[in-house]
């Protein structure tokens, strides 16, 4: 710029333009190379695991179940068993987790009492999930004499993914409208005619994406279900209601937890369908998110 | 310094246009818009602090303000007047390069200050920020103390002198310094919203610039507090170039100088109809449109 | 007067009784939440007093041997815990300059197009499941990136390898968290400063920094209570070896790992190690609700600050 303005107080700057730039730069040179190094662990990771497991995937695999010997070794069981809890997780978490976030949503008022619930259910999502495999020991196997079965696992799973299908939920029914909701009263609608006939409709997307998220994390969940009894060796398929069942993460654990690299193979294998099964589960997830939506007439 | 002598056409040219610019016709040509606006060095004494030259700005395809010609001249208070959405604040932010920060923007013309091209290839937008202050609509103190508040701008632009001096002396021009010279080491945020807005003032004031831009500074204020705005611009303005937008007549009447109408076309895009001294503009408005605007019958 | 459509089973009785009833059937479901924390609390709370009629609370909280299956049993808490807070510090050390800088991005500089790769990326990170990423610790980190850097000196079940799993595992926690709080901050503050001729990097770094602070803050918290409450990602390659160290080569046990270990073991339910269990967990539970509580608190308030 021309120094020719009468402001004599140029002088008494010293901008540094060039210095100030340059440290913009490198922050943000930062800011590239921290999400660089995310993408490379992510990247090292899948590597590792489809290097180390895609040799053991096989039909046999798949349809088998576990042996003392890695070769012979398949995750059926396994598998019926996450596919089992994944249904049963889902079917119960839906109806209370609808209906508790539609209450403090749509009709809780905003006082000492229904603050202090929501509050809770925000505290509660935090809450290491092995302390709800411990809750679900006390609880579904003992007081309720459910015992070491899938369903036990189930509700303690139920438990665990409650506050984050609660919370999803919310967002979802927050994120409609109040002209929807004035709307729907104008017309004489009662509360629940409101909430069943204009709002629940317009969140669903929201919810449903939220309950297949919660569902996926459900199936990847370990340790509760360690603390209820889910046992490591099963060669049956599980009876949800009867004996003992596994799970795949559980599945992996115990491979993992052996010394011999054949084991970790068949491991890695497992995480493979795993990771296959998250995959599904998220792609639905933003199916119902993108292609619903969309078809809601607001 | 005074303007470049570009093709400028003065003020009494040839006038009525009469067919042209009513509300039936659409809006002046060019020219006339230019021979309008640019008062040049012939008027006597006014130096030229920033010219615009067949400014016009894009967001996208979107074409906000069209093809606008003025000077702003120094130790002067200019106002803009005009309708809401006319690409006031645009034009305004154009001055700042405050509009680089959106991705859509685009701008073609010319805008001159100091001899130099604002948007000129080597120019640096950091740069012309600091020697072109804005004061926005909402104050927004920083979440700091006071001093801190007025001493940001000056700290990061690498000030190298008084700085308790400066923060005083901006704060004394601000109309400010008495009523938190004791406190300054309160939040900004605890002021009340008159005061807040002065405090901003002081900030701007404090990188020492040549021209402080104004986008509506009163709006959000209670008329008491309006009121002290209006006085401190006028105060202001003589050490400093004003740019003020306002959507409030009777305010540019009261606190400026020399007042530019612009108002839009139908397919949105803002121009300027007429700009002169203020008195003349509301008094005896040379079109048609402007006459309608300060009368209240539209805008 | 006519009835909206559809309400016709209303007419059967009174509008207000089944709206009560749906409202009171709402309610309840709401209040599986309150009665979980109430329930989880009564458990460890009963559970854990049943072992401290065994063993005295001081020589739990205080002692620095925990030995459970050898005799002497010793049932001093303190190396679980320093295992934990050393694999969940290790974790933030790499989380929280990772995460931060990440959501500075973000919020800050990244174009609309490049948010849609950052952000899918992250939420992938945050939704693989903690098994798969203590399988990656023991398979890949220990012995591909560590062993070489450390050699002899690393064990096969470290410390080090678990906390930067958990690191990997609570970055994308931070990193949408602090976005949020960067978010947050009124447009009407970058623009100021701006305004006054700030490079943008100034403005995050002077401005806005330091206007979301407690919103960051909050997200570490929150950070740190997840990475305590870690199980499966440290479990495999931390190892059970529950020695007292700060030597994050070494091999440690976590409060997690331990409670793992005892139930995945044959330990009769009435044995005195069974009870420890729920003192161990009592323990981690009060650390981590405690640290849940003081981080949502933070995010409430700032969250209505600018509101």
């Amino acid at each position: 710029m021309s120094a020719t303005s009468p402001a004599i107080a140029q002088t008494r700057f010293e901008p540094r333009l060039m210095r100030r730039k340059l440290s913009g730069t490198v922050f943000l040179g930062l800011c590239l190379a921290a999400i660089g190094v995310l993408l490379i662990a992510l990247l090292m990771l899948l590597v590792d695991v489809f290097g180390r497991g895609w040799p053991w995937l096989d039909g046999a695999f798949l349809t088998g179940a576990p042996s003392r010997r890695p070769a012979a070794a398949g995750i059926l069981p396994a598998l019926v068993g996450s596919l089992e809890i994944g249904l049963i997780v889902g079917a119960l978490t839906f109806p209370i987790g609808v209906a508790a976030a539609i209450y403090l949503q749509e009709y809780a008022r905003d006082d000492l009492v229904n603050r202090l619930l929501r509050t809770n259910i925000s505290n509660l999502a935090g809450v290491p999930s092995i302390i709800y495999g411990i809750f679900g020991l006390a609880l579904f196997v003992r007081a309720l004499s459910l015992g070491y079965t899938l369903l036990a696992g189930a509700l303690t799973l139920v438990l665990l993914i409650l506050p984050i299908v609660i919370l999803a939920s919310m967002e979802a029914l927050r994120a409609v409208p109040d002209s929807l909701r004035e709307g729907a009263y104008a017309l004489g609608a009662t509360r629940w005619q409101m909430v069943s006939g204009t709002v629940l409709p317009a969140a669903a997307p929201g919810i449903m994406t939220g309950i297949i998220l919660a569902m996926a994390r459900a199936i990847g969940e370990t340790a509760p279900l360690i603390l209820v009894g889910a046992v490591t060796f099963v060669t049956f398929l599980p009876n949800p209601v009867d004996g003992g069942y596994t799970v795949l993460p559980i599945q992996v654990f115990q491979w993992a937890s052996r010394p011999q690299a054949d084991f970790q193979g068949i491991a890695a294998a497992t995480i493979i369908v795993i990771l296959l099964v998250m995959v599904v589960l998220n792609a639905l997830a933003l199916f119902v998110r993108v292609r619903l939506s969309r078809h809601i007439q607001w | 310094m005074n303007a470049p002598s570009t093709a400028t056409p003065m003020r009494d040219a040839p006038a009525p246009e009469t067919p042209r610019d009513d509300r039936a016709g659409g809006r002046p040509s060019v020219q006339v818009a230019v021979s309008h606006s640019a008062e040049g060095a012939a008027s006597g004494g006014r130096e030229t602090a920033i010219e615009l030259q067949g400014v016009s700005c894009y967001y996208g395809s979107f074409c906000a303000v069209r093809d606008v010609g003025l000077t702003v001249a120094r130790r002067e208070v200019t106002a803009l007047i005009g309708p809401s959405g006319c690409g006031k604040s645009t034009l305004l932010r154009t001055l700042n390069r405050m509009n680089d920060l959106v991705p859509s923007f685009r701008m073609e013309g010319r805008i001159m200050f100091d001899g130099q091209d604002l948007y000129g290839p080597r120019v640096d937008p950091v740069e012309v920020r600091r020697r072109v202050g804005m004061v926005f609509q909402k104050p927004n103190p920083f979440p700091k103390s006071i001093y801190d508040n007025v001493a940001f701008g000056a700290r990061i632009n690498g000030y190298r002198g008084d700085m308790h001096g400066l923060v005083e002396r901006s704060l004394r021009r601000a109309a400010l310094w008495n009523e938190v010279k004791d406190k300054l080491s309160q939040s900004g945020l605890s002021l009340s919203g008159g005061q807040q807005q002065r405090l901003c003032i002081a900030r701007a004031i404090a990188t020492e610039p040549e021209v402080i831009l104004m986008d509506e500074p009163a709006s959000a204020l209670d008329p008491r507090a309006t009121l002290q705005i209006e006085e401190l611009m006028r105060e202001l303005s003589r050490e400093y170039t004003i740019v003020v937008v306002t959507h409030n007549m009777q305010q540019a009447a009261r606190a400026s100088d020399r007042t530019v109408f612009m108002t839009m076309d139908e397919d949105r895009a803002g121009y300027v109809v007429e700009a002169g001294e203020t008195a003349g503009i509301f008094t005896n408005p040379r079109h048609q449109l402007t006459e309608d605007y300060v009368s209240g019958r539209f805008g | 007067m006519t009835m909206p459509a559809g309400a016709a089973g209303l007419l059967t009785r009174p509008p207000r009784r089944s709206e009560r009833v749906i409202e009171a059937s709402l309610f309840l479901a709401a209040t599986v939440g309150v009665l979980t924390t109430v329930g989880i609390v009564i458990v460890l709370t009963f559970e854990a007093l049943e072992f401290f009629r065994l063993v005295s609370p001081v020589a739990f909280f205080t002692g620095t041997v925990w030995s459970a299956s050898i005799e002497p049993l010793q049932w001093g808490v303190i190396p679980l815990a320093v295992g934990t807070l050393m694999v969940a510090l290790i974790g933030l050390v790499v989380a929280v300059p990772v995460g931060l800088l990440a959501a500075v991005y973000l919020a800050e500089y990244a174009s609309p197009r490049t948010r849609n790769l950052v952000k899918p990326m992250l939420e992938t990170i945050a939704g693989i499941p903690t098994i798969v990423l203590g399988f990656f610790a023991l398979n890949f980190v220990t012995p591909v990136l560590l062993k070489p850097l450390f050699g002899s000196g690393l064990g096969t079940f470290n410390a080090l390898a678990g906390g930067l799993v958990v690191g990997l595992l609570i970055t994308p926690l931070i990193a949408s968290l602090s976005e949020d709080a960067l978010r947050a901050v009124p447009r009407g503050l970058r623009e100021g400063a701006f305004a006054m001729g700030a490079t943008r990097w100034e403005v995050v770094r002077k401005v806005v920094l330091p206007a979301a602070l407690s919103g960051v803050m909050a997200s570490i918290i929150l950070a740190m209570s997840r990475a305590m409450g870690e199980t499966m990602a440290v479990v495999l390659a931390v190892g059970t070896n529950p020695q007292l160290t700060f030597d994050p080569l070494e091999s440690v046990q976590t409060m997690t790992a331990f409670i793992v270990q005892i139930s995945l073991g044959d330990t009769p339910q009435d044995s005195l190690q069974f009870k420890s269990l729920f003192a161990v967990a009592a323990t981690l539970f009060a650390l981590t609700f405690g640290l849940n509580v003081l981080g949502n608190r933070i995010v409430a308030r700032y969250r209505n600050a600018y509101s």
